[in-house]
């Protein structure tokens, strides 16, 4: 039981660390955020699609763990989680796309249903356990105990990282992806195609919130693994605004995503090795993060390079 | 043929706007999580006997195995006092919100008592209400309360829960074997201070070398940081991991799943961590509250002087209370830790004696000199005792 001291090598690994525990969530509703932009529309509503993932991940876990097994039962949750996140999606999808009907005001509104709604039904799953999701052991070849912590990933961090590259796939070079880029940059050239922007449109928010309701599964279910109404604390908006930072690109999602799961661990690990001046500075490193990120980017002079043309217009089709 | 009709709603719009105003009180509704035990609201007198509403206000929800939950079972053992009266609400913030609810508490449920049991609703929300209805009692669970300079129908109590924490570490420093704890703390204030200086205290009397490594998370519940926080006290070879947090839970559980032995606060938390859960330092409100209750309907209050502004108590007055020692726990350790809680119940142990050096070499207490457990300077500590390494400056 008792381990040896890492010292100052804990920072790294413990970023590292922090890195791959704390990073899925913010690339999921990154990911999900990106594919509901590209076709135009915005979504500000993940947070609440994150926290209504968190809680039916939980809930179904903890509910089916009889009838499946400790093993399935968190895959269960994973799924009940993206289509509660769907429902949602689907929800915005559809009054947001009513005319005269502002995205970003449906979205403050999901916000509010969505935690409400996981507050609501969350209050029995507060007190109680539920099965977790297994972890890949990649640090067993290691005799350190930390690295061996450090290494446990997530088969769904790792289900992430390959959707990254996919979903850039996706939108270069299938035709499916060129209709929600098409839809999200001119709407008027997309329709003179013959192809629906409505249905586009749904499909994409359905999609992104799914992505972002499995986020909420990887909170409750991995890491910290627990469901309590602070459980996002913001991660959801937080990754809203990181897709601007990736600039609508899913491998820059990747990217930004790593280093705010990793900008987490700072606060913590920085104390536990002495030092501890600093440390509300420290602990709101992503946020800090996220200020300079859209200061660099947000310059008077130019519109960002990648920005879907339709986002943030009222269009009157 | 295009109709232009201002100032014409459809049926279609008409409904739609209904649907959303229902669907927005809705979530509002749910969103406050509002719990009234009673739905009858008949304002009774403050003074006189008979039926007193109590209102209850929670930061968090009332079954976090933490603060609130422990807050909660002792207003529900308020509840079983015939002519009391509560009235809860769970998940309120330390923001203006709680301003709303102890108005609505007061205005609508009639309440003359108010527990708002969160540390930051002090100051300003207690203060500014308790001048505006000066009939209402305050009750604040923590030392902010200031004789003459305060409102006279604001009250204070606390446990001296960090009794309960010296035993703790006394549990914790014998089963250390790198003789490392750790230590996840909310904020830098004085009731966190003195639970991290009485847990080192108590570790070091069995062993000298004990050291406490704390991290402060900067707030109440941040799962994800309280998570981090253990994980990177489990990196650096500590052992023992306690806290103080709002719901403790994601500190057990990591513990647990780090292979290392958590002690618990608030409430008991050993199904968390059936492996390493040694022992815990919990509230014992329920009997603080069934009397503060049997005086309220008695008529007392702490403006005719039936209540003392200052309600203090530890082990020995059942402001708190141990968790059963995990199944892990040696007969040393609980031999030390009996002997200990025998003495604090008698009152002949005084956990801050001299020589008492701060973890900067600034000298607390000389040779010689004590703070008694009531002593009010302890109410405002702003040090961390030699052994604790930690910064209470951010």
């Amino acid at each position: 039981m008792a381990a040896e001291s890492l010292g100052l090598w804990g920072i790294p690994l413990g970023i590292l660390a922090g890195t791959l525990r704390g990073s899925a969530p913010f690339l999921f509703v990154s990911l999900g955020e990106c594919l509901t932009e590209k076709s135009g529309k915005i979504n500000l509503g993940l947070e609440g699609v994150l926290l209504m993932g968190a809680m039916s991940a939980y809930g179904v876990s903890y509910l089916s763990q009889d009838l499946v097994g400790d093993f399935w039962a968190p895959w269960l949750g994973v799924l009940a989680a993206g289509f509660s996140g769907m429902a949602l999606g689907t929800i915005h999808g559809w009054v947001a796309q009513q005319p005269r009907v502002n995205d970003v005001a449906t979205g403050i509104a999901m916000i509010t249903l969505g935690s409400g709604l996981a507050f609501f039904f969350g209050k029995p799953f507060i007190q109680p356990q539920a099965p977790q999701l297994m972890t890949f052991d990649w640090g067993a070849w290691s005799s350190s105990p930390q690295v061996q912590a450090a290494l446990k990933v997530s088969p769904l961090f790792l289900l992430g990282v390959a959707i990254a590259p996919l979903l850039y796939a996706f939108f270069r070079s299938t035709r499916w992806g060129l209709s929600i880029r098409a839809v999200g940059d001119s709407p008027q050239a997309a329709r003179a195609m013959g192809i629906s922007i409505f249905k586009v449109r749904l499909f994409s928010i359905m999609a992104g919130s799914f992505l972002a309701g499995i986020g909420g599964a990887c909170l409750s279910l991995y890491y910290p693994g627990v469901w309590t109404e602070r459980i996002s604390s913001g991660q959801g908006l937080m990754a809203v605004a990181l897709v601007i930072f990736a600039q609508w690109n899913p491998i820059q999602c990747l990217w930004a995503s790593l280093l705010f799961g990793g900008a987490q661990a700072i606060g913590p690990t920085f104390q536990s090795v002495g030092i501890d001046s600093y440390y509300y500075l420290f602990n709101a490193a992503p946020y800090i993060l996220t200020l300079i990120i859209m200061i660099i980017t947000c310059s008077p002079q130019r519109t960002l390079s990648g920005s879907p043309g339709a986002l943030g217009k009222s269009d009157h089709t | 043929m295009p109709n232009h009709r201002p100032l014409r709603l459809s049926r279609r719009q008409i409904i739609r706007s209904i649907l959303a105003t229902t669907a927005f009180g809705a979530v509002t509704k749910l969103n406050t999580g509002c719990a009234p035990s009673s739905n009858s609201s008949d304002t009774s007198s403050a003074n006189g006997s008979g039926n007193v509403a109590v209102g209850f206000i929670y930061v968090g929800p009332k079954d976090d195995f933490g603060y609130n939950q422990a807050h909660a079972e002792g207003a529900q053992a308020m509840a079983t006092v015939p002519g009391v009266k509560i009235i809860e609400q769970a998940s309120v913030p330390e923001t203006a919100a709680v301003l709303e609810t102890m108005r609505s508490m007061i205005e609508i449920d009639g309440a003359t008592v108010l527990f708002p049991t969160s540390f930051g609703y002090f100051d300003p929300y207690i203060l500014e209400l308790a001048v505006e209805f000066p009939d209402v009692q305050f009750f604040h669970a923590g030392g902010l309360y200031q004789e003459e300079v305060h409102p006279d129908n604001v009250g204070s109590y606390f446990g001296y829960i960090d009794e309960a924490q010296y035993i703790a570490g006394i549990v914790a420093g014998h089963m250390s074997q790198t003789s490392k704890l750790g230590f996840v703390a909310a904020k830098p204030i004085p009731q966190v201070l003195r639970n991290i200086n009485s847990f080192t205290l108590g570790a070091k009397s069995v062993n000298p070398e004990i050291t406490t490594q704390v991290i402060f998370t900067g707030d109440w519940a941040l799962p994800v940081k309280e998570a981090e926080a253990t994980n990177s006290l489990a990196d650096q070879g500590i052992d023992v991991v306690t806290c103080h947090v709002d719901s403790p839970k994601v500190v057990m559980e990591t513990a647990e799943k780090r292979d290392v032995f958590s002690s618990g606060y608030h409430a008991n938390q050993a199904p968390l961590a059936p492996k390493g859960y040694l022992t815990g330092a919990e509230w014992d409100w329920a009997s603080t509250y069934t009397s503060l209750g049997k005086a309220f309907v008695q008529g007392k209050t702490l403006m005719n002087g039936g209540i003392d502004h200052v309600l203090r108590g530890g082990l020995a007055e059942k402001f708190c209370k141990l968790s059963p020692y995990g199944s892990a726990v040696n007969d040393a350790a609980k031999a030390d830790a009996e002997a200990a809680k025998a003495k604090l119940l008698k009152g002949g142990l005084v956990i801050y004696q001299g020589e008492l050096k701060d973890n900067k070499g600034n000298v607390i207490l000389a040779a010689g000199e004590k703070y008694e457990q009531q002593n009010l300077a302890l109410e405002s500590m702003d040090w961390l005792i030699e052994g604790v390494k930690g910064n209470i400056d951010g």
